[in-house]
């Protein structure tokens, strides 16, 4: 071992010294570099994430855009709101201030869970709203009390707004809150915004990015603690842009109101542009409503209504056409060289093998002319086999059916327009003479859309291939029909008799001067079974639909328009009388409007009244249940959608073709 | 670099004219900048902060250059006692802690809260450097070497954890093996001793750390865990740092400081609130004045003659490195937040007065070493 002496030990010390200075430089080092990387080459994250700790930025949700009709009436417009949001950040005791807004603004408790657990999940200045659509006196009583209530932050706001209400509850939607795909979707602060509502249905949703307007923002500074510092600047929101539709309000309230409390759609076109002037499904839900965020009872009233107030029956609904169908089959008859003069005789049905199809009377001899304004059916078995169904498939989609078109809302059903190929591709099956029969009198398995009716009736008045639209636009020109126009015009003759000669639906003439109103009637079976009623009475839902397409005035063709009524148990009966009246409100509307003040005294009411007092009905008869769970979904659009499609399908089953084979003496006209 | 020959002999009184003046103005220019810092992080006022420690500043001072004019050899007489003293001073309060029902970590002195463990980092350089002096130089390589200096050393860090204060029990620690190193142990036991605190870190961690000291080791190896929590301290002190860029936001323009965001701004992350308004330009600043500072009391132990004032004057000048490494590190976030002050920046009068000891007994240590080679 090596002596250690004072003077080894000196110089260890010196070599150690060195060792400990030189790696107090080293680390002297270490911190200087990591200084510079953080204040120089990570400088702009960092300045990045400073600005974002003192900077705020708050947004206002923009005025949503107006849906105007083509007058520029309004059909949703904005309403000042008064609503209560709190800023979590400066709140400072959070249950004492949400007792103290409990007491003065009066919510329930279901409603205080939901804003805490807002107020849990909200980041820092996020406002969560408490209540919105506040009477001015509590807004008052809460705008008072500011000074002990830290946090709270009265604010007016605009909500949506439907002047019309439940007449153009499909057509035009509504809006509610952004539900959390949405927001995972767009990613965009904007949507979880209190007072910030989205398209939900019809055109507020298709139309959601020109309606939807750009937020307005403020930039303040603030301290950590969340005391505001100063403003740094404010952006004021810019509105959406107006939408404006080819809907006549007059005409689609109207509508609405003339339909009184049955289900159904009635859809008028301006024959010569395509644009469509009133669209109406009815029962309908009041946007209004729904745009609040409706109550789980609401939602159950609308939900169990065997009328499906949810569904858009216009677009989604689907029929069999009956009667309504027969200028397709005269076209394509026509198309395929028979001769319209030529007579054939009804004796009360047509007879197939051993089979007999039956015809609603003994009708004689019968002319393309008369076969139509009388709804003969053996005329059209005869020419329909005659021709073949690939012809008056041919015609069918010339007229528009069986296909889907550009509109801004978010679903169609093309229905069914079956030929050969069809049937081998659906069911595996050859196509056979009694599928004919049933379909040239738009029965079996013909499936139409009321939407699609009416542009056939616009197609059949114009001459011309008109497309239907819903936004106004410069009108465009459409190519004539696949017809030649003397064929067309002979079918327009035979409508004409229909309602001002010795047709089905005589009781509707239009009583103006000078202007005629050309139409065709149809019922539609529901059941195969027959029952003693024969689809005339009984049960509702066991009822025929009624049909009616119709166009006026039949000199020089302006409007037509297609109504059907469900369960209305015929075109003449139910349908041709509301179109009648939708007609003549174009036409006089002082005549119209007297007409229907006479039938809303009879009903008790007009819609808005009768709405109230069923919920009202309906309340009491739920109030010995204790409420059931049956949760409001969040999105009721799409539960909506649920809806329509299971009702749709159990309309589809109904409508089995085998029910028309069954039945071969179909209630027909 | 040497200190003190600047007023001509004559016409300053030659007590004066000794001192170490360069490395007088070198504090004073770092007290200052303190100063400011600490006027800025009160948004542009002299209270409560600046004031107060300006006062103190210079207040220790002044006691700093008094210590200076305490000969050398006071220091290594009264080693023993003064660690006698503190160390009883740090049970006392552990007691008065234990009577209290709680930690307490200090004595009311009415003008100062002194406290007994920030003491000790100076007293435990004396005392061990005393051991060493007095351990014959053939005894360095035994046992006997060893374990008085780790009970030296483990009784007072060991108070100090039972506070607990890991950052002051840490920096005693780091004195005391400073100078074992210095007095010539063999480097096996420290390189050995090395190995076994990284084994024993990880039950440390568990079984010794109190739950908030573990929580903060924790939270400095993965940051983003505890955002909103300890986390937090960290992500916007760098972010305060990092803000600054070359020269700043300016004096008194601040964000992260005046508006709240930098917690302990003018304490422990007194260096952040800085940096924040003076940049890279400004830490670099500080870095280069305190190695000026710490070479400066390095060549001082260089230049002794004793041993025990060389052990002193390195082990020293180490634990004021100690104190401005270990604050950096943990500010930006390259060490766990243990609460560890920057002396003369961040606000605290115990800090100040700790630097101002180790200055004084360096300053001391300095003007017998040319006394000696004027002789």
């Amino acid at each position: 071992m090596v002596r250690i002496t004072e003077a080894t030990q000196a110089y260890s010390f010196s070599r150690r010294a060195l060792v400990l200075g030189g790696l107090q430089g080293g680390v002297a080092l270490v911190l200087a570099g990591r200084m510079a990387y953080l204040s120089v080459f990570e400088n702009e994250r960092y300045r990045l994430l400073a600005d974002s700790n003192r900077i705020n930025l708050t947004l206002t949700p923009p005025r949503r855009g107006w849906i105007v009709d083509r007058n520029g009436a309004p059909l949703a417009n904005n309403r000042t709101d008064f609503r209560v949001d709190l800023i979590p950040d400066r709140m400072q005791d959070k249950p004492k201030t949400l007792d103290a807004l409990q007491n003065i603004l009066g919510f329930s408790q279901e409603d205080r869970a939901r804003i805490e657990t807002d107020l849990k999940r909200a980041a820092g200045f996020q406002p969560v709203q408490v209540l919105e659509n506040l009477d001015w006196e509590r807004f008052a009583a809460v705008s008072v009390r500011l000074p002990e209530l830290p946090g709270v932050a009265p604010t007016r706001g605009f909500a949506r707004n439907y002047p019309l209400g439940a007449g153009v509850g499909h057509l035009v939607g509504y809006v509610g809150t952004a539900n959390a795909e949405q927001f995972k979707k767009e990613k965009d602060p904007l949507l979880v915004t209190p007072g910030f509502k989205l398209g939900k249905d019809g055109i507020e949703k298709q139309m959601e990015d020109r309606l939807r307007g750009t937020p307005g923002a403020k930039r303040v500074e603030v301290t950590a603690h969340g005391r505001l510092v100063r403003e740094l600047a404010t952006r004021p929101d810019s509105p959406g842009e107006t939408v404006k539709l080819t809907i006549d309000a007059g005409l689609q309230e109207y509508t609405a109101r003339r339909m009184g409390d049955e289900s159904g759609s009635v859809t008028v076109f301006d024959c010569m542009t395509g644009q469509i002037l009133a669209m109406v499904s009815m029962p309908a839900y009041d946007p209004n409503a729904f745009s609040d965020g409706i109550s789980r009872s609401e939602w159950k009233m609308l939900a169990e209504d065997d009328h499906i107030p949810l569904m858009n029956k216009t677009l989604q609904g689907l029929y069999p056409p009956g009667s309504t169908f027969k200028p397709a089959t005269a076209l394509a008859a026509l198309g395929a060289g028979v001769d319209p003069s030529r007579v054939i005789y009804c004796n009360g049905g047509y007879q197939l093998g051993n089979r007999r199809y039956g015809c609603l009377g003994r009708h004689g001899p019968m002319t393309m002319h008369t076969a139509i304004a009388r709804s003969c059916n053996t005329y059209f078995y005869t020419v329909g086999r005659e021709i073949g169904i690939n012809n008056i498939a041919a015609a069918a989609r010339a007229l528009g059916f069986g296909a889907e078109y550009e509109l801004p809302l978010p679903s169609q059903r093309y229905g069914t327009i079956p030929d050969e190929a069809w049937k081998l591709r659906r069911y595996k099956q050859q196509w056979t003479q009694s599928d004919t029969l049933n379909a040239s009198i738009g029965q079996g398995y013909v499936l139409v859309s009321p939407f699609q009716l009416a542009l056939s009736a616009a197609r059949l008045a114009s001459g011309k291939l008109v497309e239907p639209s819903l936004l106004l636009e410069p009108g465009k020109n459409f190519p004539a029909l696949p017809f030649p126009p003397e064929h067309v015009a002979i079918v327009r003759a035979g409508m004409d008799e229909v309602v001002n000669g010795h047709g089905t639906a005589g009781a509707s003439k239009l009583q103006i001067e000078g202007v005629r109103m050309g139409g065709k009637t149809g019922t539609a079976q529901v059941r195969r079974i027959m029952d003693a009623t024969r689809g005339q009475g009984g049960a509702w839902k066991y009822r025929d639909h009624g049909l009616f397409i119709c166009f006026a005035p039949v000199d020089n063709p302006r409007y037509a328009a297609s109504v059907v009524i469900e369960h209305g148990m015929g075109g003449a009966r139910a349908a041709a009388p509301i179109a009648k009246d939708v007609l003549t409100f174009l036409f006089d509307r002082p005549q119209a409007m007297k007409r229907l003040h006479a039938l809303e005294a009879g009903w008790g009411g007009n819609i808005n009244q009768r709405m109230a007092a069923r919920a009202a009905a309906w309340k009491a008869g739920q109030a010995p249940q204790p409420p059931t769970a049956a949760p409001v979904p969040e999105d009721p659009a799409e539960a909506a959608r649920g809806v329509a499609a299971a009702a749709s399908n159990a309309s589809v089953e109904a409508l089995d073709p085998d029910a028309a084979n069954l039945k071969p003496t179909g209630p027909l006209e | 670099m040497r200190g003190g020959d600047i007023g001509p002999a004559g016409v300053v009184p030659a007590q004066l004219a000794q001192l170490p003046w360069r490395i007088i103005f070198l504090v004073i220019a770092i007290g200052v900048f303190g100063l400011l810092v600490l006027y800025s992080a009160a948004s542009g006022n002299i209270r409560p902060w600046a004031l107060n420690q300006g006062t103190r500043f210079f207040i220790f001072l002044a006691m700093a250059i008094v210590l200076s004019r305490i000969p050398e050899s006071f220091w290594a007489m009264g080693a023993f006692p003064l660690y006698i003293a503190v160390l009883l001073m740090l049970i006392f309060v552990e007691l008065l802690g234990a009577v209290a029902g709680g930690s307490q970590r200090w004595l009311d002195l009415g003008f100062i809260r002194l406290q007994p463990s920030e003491l000790m980092k100076p007293v435990i350089v004396l005392a061990c450097a005393r051991f060493y002096e007095l351990l014959p130089a053939a005894e360095i390589r035994r046992f006997g070497a060893i374990w008085p200096a780790a009970v030296l050393i483990g009784l007072p860090a060991g108070l100090v954890m039972l506070q607990p204060d890991l950052g002051t029990a840490l920096m005693i620690t780091a004195g005391g093996i400073t100078v074992m190193f210095l007095a010539g142990i063999p480097l096996r036991l420290f390189i050995g001793g090395a190995l076994a605190l990284a084994v024993s870190i990880p039950i440390i961690v568990n079984y010794v750390l109190h739950d908030y000291q573990r929580k903060r080791v924790l939270t400095f190896l993965y940051p983003e865990s505890d955002p909103l929590g300890t986390g937090y301290h960290i992500s916007q002190s760098k972010i305060a740092i990092g803000s600054g860029g070359w020269f700043g936001k300016g004096f008194l323009q601040g964000t992260q400081s005046h508006l709240d965001y930098l917690p302990e701004g003018h304490t422990d992350f007194a260096l952040a609130t800085m940096m924040e308004e003076w940049g890279f330009m400004g830490g670099l600043f500080l870095i280069v004045a305190f190695g000026m500072l710490i070479k400066w009391g390095i060549g001082v132990s260089v230049r002794s003659n004793s041993r025990f004032s060389r052990l002193t004057a390195a082990a020293l000048s180490a634990t004021i490195f100690y104190y401005c490494a270990i604050n950096m590190a943990m500010v930006m976030g390259l060490a766990p937040v243990v609460g560890v002050p920057l002396p003369l920046i961040s606000f605290g009068g115990t800090a100040t007065m700790t630097f101002m000891i180790c200055l004084g007994i360096l300053m001391s240590i300095d003007r017998q070493n040319r006394k000696v080679a004027r002789w």
